[in-house]
């Protein structure tokens, strides 16, 4: 190939779609699946409940600090998969790509994806490649959809959630949010916040492994905590009390956001796990995440209130209290 | 050495009069600090913290916004303008809408961006909208010292600023409000010092304090002025003093009335309050977009049932408009108070209002 | 509308300033204020440095704080 650029014909199913495969997406993604080139994966697995999910991918700008398109891409079906407590397997890769998109640009989200899908343990088995004229599309945008195998006795979900259960978050908030925001160049800001985008299956096995009983998962991206606090107190219909001084946040991430005026609870994550667990395991589920790399900075940050109702409460610094709500819109789009 | 918390909540608690006392904060900034803290949770009740029309998105008129989208929608129009504005509603439409019909508007940061986007577009006429109090005065007309140092002569403002003390005088003034106190602005503070404000204690026997924005600093405030009321001795308190002094920024109003004058301005909710807003001097005129554009008459009408003034001048709470939380919400507000990111009715909603 | 940040300056280009707050680094206009020297405190509002900012002294809130304090309650 001795182009620098990708141009219509590597998405229009000839020669070129050929070279673009063989020569650049398998050098970075090759595997027994994948290598076949068939229209479909063939794939051995184990019967059970399977779990499915899809994400599209249309992250604007697609390099930040902490990563990139590719990263998000397997990290976010990796991670749907992971909350409900199965085993990520197999994903399919579809990729619309903007006519005149760098090749080196491409190759770099490819050995993103590579390093993430590795990390994560889990094969791209399937993929698709489309090339749109100029101006239809902005750069690239992906498509992931994953399956993962649920084992027996796992059941993971708001139907299992009850009063005094205990919530705690993974990490540290709104890294990735604010990562992007000021990785697109709109302000004249600089900083060294990395997006904290991350596979969490790891994570979430030696979670469970910790024997803690825990009822519910989730992992909050767009919207951040509070939208997916908020989604679990409408399904449960109880109250849900967080705790402002336990909310996990880096100084230079709570700096950038106030410099924008723009509230914490609401930035997105793309490494963070959200968990539901009984009261009486919540110790010993916070020093099991704790004591894993992708949960050093894990907190208890508040708890389901035996009140029907579907309020999330804020206990705030100075001891009064807040509603929290979903935000009507975007506060930044493309996020992820 | 900073006070500590409790210490000021329980030295509040001992000065809360058996009586109500009425507080009224005049900048936006500080209803929000006051409704995302929950300091209401922990005052005694006693104390009523009422909001005042410190929320400069808030007190424009419905025309200034309907001018603002018919601008967008001219021929070579780069509107430039801060994020508050895009989703206030105006008689048809907001600039947000206008936008995502194909209108030019960029929100930026500052001021100071739109000078960028003129030098990029010499071919067409860049616009901002110069909303704001003192605070942001400066850095509107530090944009205009930028805009004649580098020879820039397609940027424009619409301009819609308003100076805070002509309002306080208003509300001090007025005997139906019944204000005891005010939480006066920090940032706004910063810019034009202590001096403007001692009417306000001299004349109106008002307690004052400046304050900050974290929530021990307006606990801080709502102390002194308590102290002040026990005492019965007002003046300005100044507990702000790292960013607050008597002079304020003399070479950031220097600048300020090198290019405006006041001029009478109306304050939606209020009416029209003498010299209270700022028209640009003859000499930098050309700066003014009504000089290069006839505006049509343009029909504006305040939305029907929507009760902002009397939530602007404190009269009532969120709650007690009519259309609160039933017609006007966050996510379809009728009225500037609900959709400024800073107004009473949108702080109320977002955070105090169970749903 | 008032959000401003205090920031300290660490970098002064003609009347442009690079100012620093917990990692966070904002360039600004510093054509509002006089003398600005690397080192010091400053508001940062809309891309401008509105303020310089002193230590804060709270030493009068303290003193009315611990007169209230110290009285006997009735």
């Amino acid at each position: 190939m001795k182009k620098d650029s990708i141009l219509l014909g590597h998405g229009s199913g000839g020669k070129l779609t050929k070279s673009l495969i063989e020569e650049v997406i398998l050098k970075y993604l090759s595997c027994p699946e994948l290598d076949v080139l068939e229209d479909q994966a063939k794939l051995d697995i184990k019967c059970g409940k399977i779990a499915f999910t899809t994400d599209s991918h249309v992250v604007n700008p697609i390099f930040f600090k902490g990563g990139d398109i590719g990263d998000l891409a397997v990290n976010g079906t990796v991670n749907d998969l992971a909350v409900g407590g199965a085993v990520p397997l197999y994903l399919s890769c579809g990729f619309i790509i903007e006519e005149g998109f760098s090749l080196s640009d491409f190759e770099r989200i490819l050995s993103s994806i590579h390093k993430a899908a590795a990390k994560a343990n889990v094969r791209i088995v399937t993929g698709d490649t489309k090339v749109v004229e100029k101006g239809k599309a902005d750069r690239i945008f992906i498509n992931t959809s994953g399956i993962g195998i649920i084992p027996d006795g796992r059941d993971f979900g708001s139907h299992r959630i009850r009063p005094n259960d205990r919530i705690i978050v993974s990490g540290t908030i709104a890294d990735h949010g604010t990562d992007v925001m000021l990785s697109r160049g709109d302000f004249p800001f600089f900083s060294d916040i990395k997006s904290d985008t991350n596979s969490l299956n790891s994570l979430i096995e030696h979670m469970i492994e910790s024997g803690a009983e825990i009822h519910a998962m989730r992992d909050p991206t767009r919207g951040g905590i509070a939208t997916t606090l908020k989604e679990f107190a409408l399904a449960v219909r109880k109250n849900i009390l967080i705790d402002e001084k336990f909310i996990p946040l880096r100084k230079n991430v709570s700096s950038a956001l106030g410099i924008l005026g723009l509230d914490p609870l609401y930035v997105a994550c793309e490494g963070r796990v959200v968990v539901f667990v009984r009261d009486s395991d919540a110790e010993k589920l916070l020093n099991a995440m704790r004591n894993h790399i992708d949960g050093r900075d894990a907190a208890i940050i508040g708890t389901v209130l035996n009140q029907d109702g579907t309020d999330l409460i804020l206990r705030t610094e100075i001891g009064g209290h807040r509603f929290v709500d979903m935000l009507p819109g975007d506060q930044l789009p493309r996020i992820c | 050495m900073k006070p500590d918390i409790s210490g000021i909540i329980e030295g509040i608690k001992r000065l809360t009069p058996k009586k109500r006392v009425r507080i009224m904060e005049v900048c936006g900034t500080h209803t929000v600090a006051i409704a995302k803290s929950g300091i209401k949770d922990i005052l005694p009740e006693e104390i009523k913290l009422v909001s005042g029309p410190g929320c400069p998105v808030c007190v424009t008129p419905q025309e200034y916004i309907d001018r603002a989208i018919w601008l967008s929608k001219q021929k070579d129009i780069i509107i430039t303008t801060f994020g508050d504005l895009m989703r206030v509603p105006g008689t048809e439409e907001s600039l947000s809408s206008a936008k995502a019909e194909g209108a030019d508007i960029r929100v930026l940061y500052s001021p100071a961006g739109a000078v960028e986007i003129a030098r990029e577009n010499p071919s067409k006429t860049v616009v901002f909208l110069a909303v704001g109090f003192e605070t942001t005065i400066p850095t509107i007309t530090g944009t205009l010292e930028i805009a004649i140092r580098e020879k820039i002569k397609n940027l424009f403002i619409l301009c819609a600023h308003k100076i805070v003390p002509p309002a306080l005088e208003v509300l001090a003034s007025s005997e139906d409000l019944m204000i005891d106190g005010f939480i006066l602005p920090g940032h706004v503070s910063a810019v034009i010092g202590i001096r403007p404000y001692e009417f306000l204690s001299r004349i109106h026997r008002k307690a004052c304090a400046i304050s900050g924005f974290e929530p021990y600093q307006i606990l801080e405030a709502i102390f002194l002025i308590l102290r002040q009321i026990s005492g019965n001795q007002f003046r300005i308190a100044n507990p702000y003093n790292s960013t607050v002094d008597y002079e304020g920024n003399t070479k950031a109003q220097k600048s300020i009335s090198r290019f405006f004058i006041p001029s009478d301005s109306v304050w939606r909710g209020i009416g029209n309050i003498p010299s209270s807003g700022l028209a640009l001097r003859e000499e930098f005129s050309y700066f003014d977009i009504g000089t290069r554009i006839s505006f049509p008459d343009i029909q504006s009408r305040e939305p029907k049932g929507c009760r902002c003034g009397d939530v602007l001048k404190g009269i009532i709470e969120p709650s007690e408009c009519p259309l609160f939380g039933k017609v006007c919400t966050y996510e379809n507000p009728v009225g500037a108070c609900m959709v400024s990111s800073e107004g009473s009715c949108a702080a109320y909603y977002r955070y105090r209002k169970k749903l | 509308m008032c959000l401003g940040i205090p920031m300290r300056v660490t970098e002064i280009n003609e009347n442009k300033a690079i100012c620093e707050q917990s990692g966070t680094r904002v360039e600004a206009y510093i054509d509002m204020l006089d003398d600005v020297r690397i080192g010091d405190y400053v508001l940062i509002h809309a891309g401008f440095a509105i303020k310089k900012l002193s230590e804060e002294d709270a030493t009068e809130t303290i003193r009315l704080l611990s007169e209230v304090l110290s009285q006997d309650t009735r």
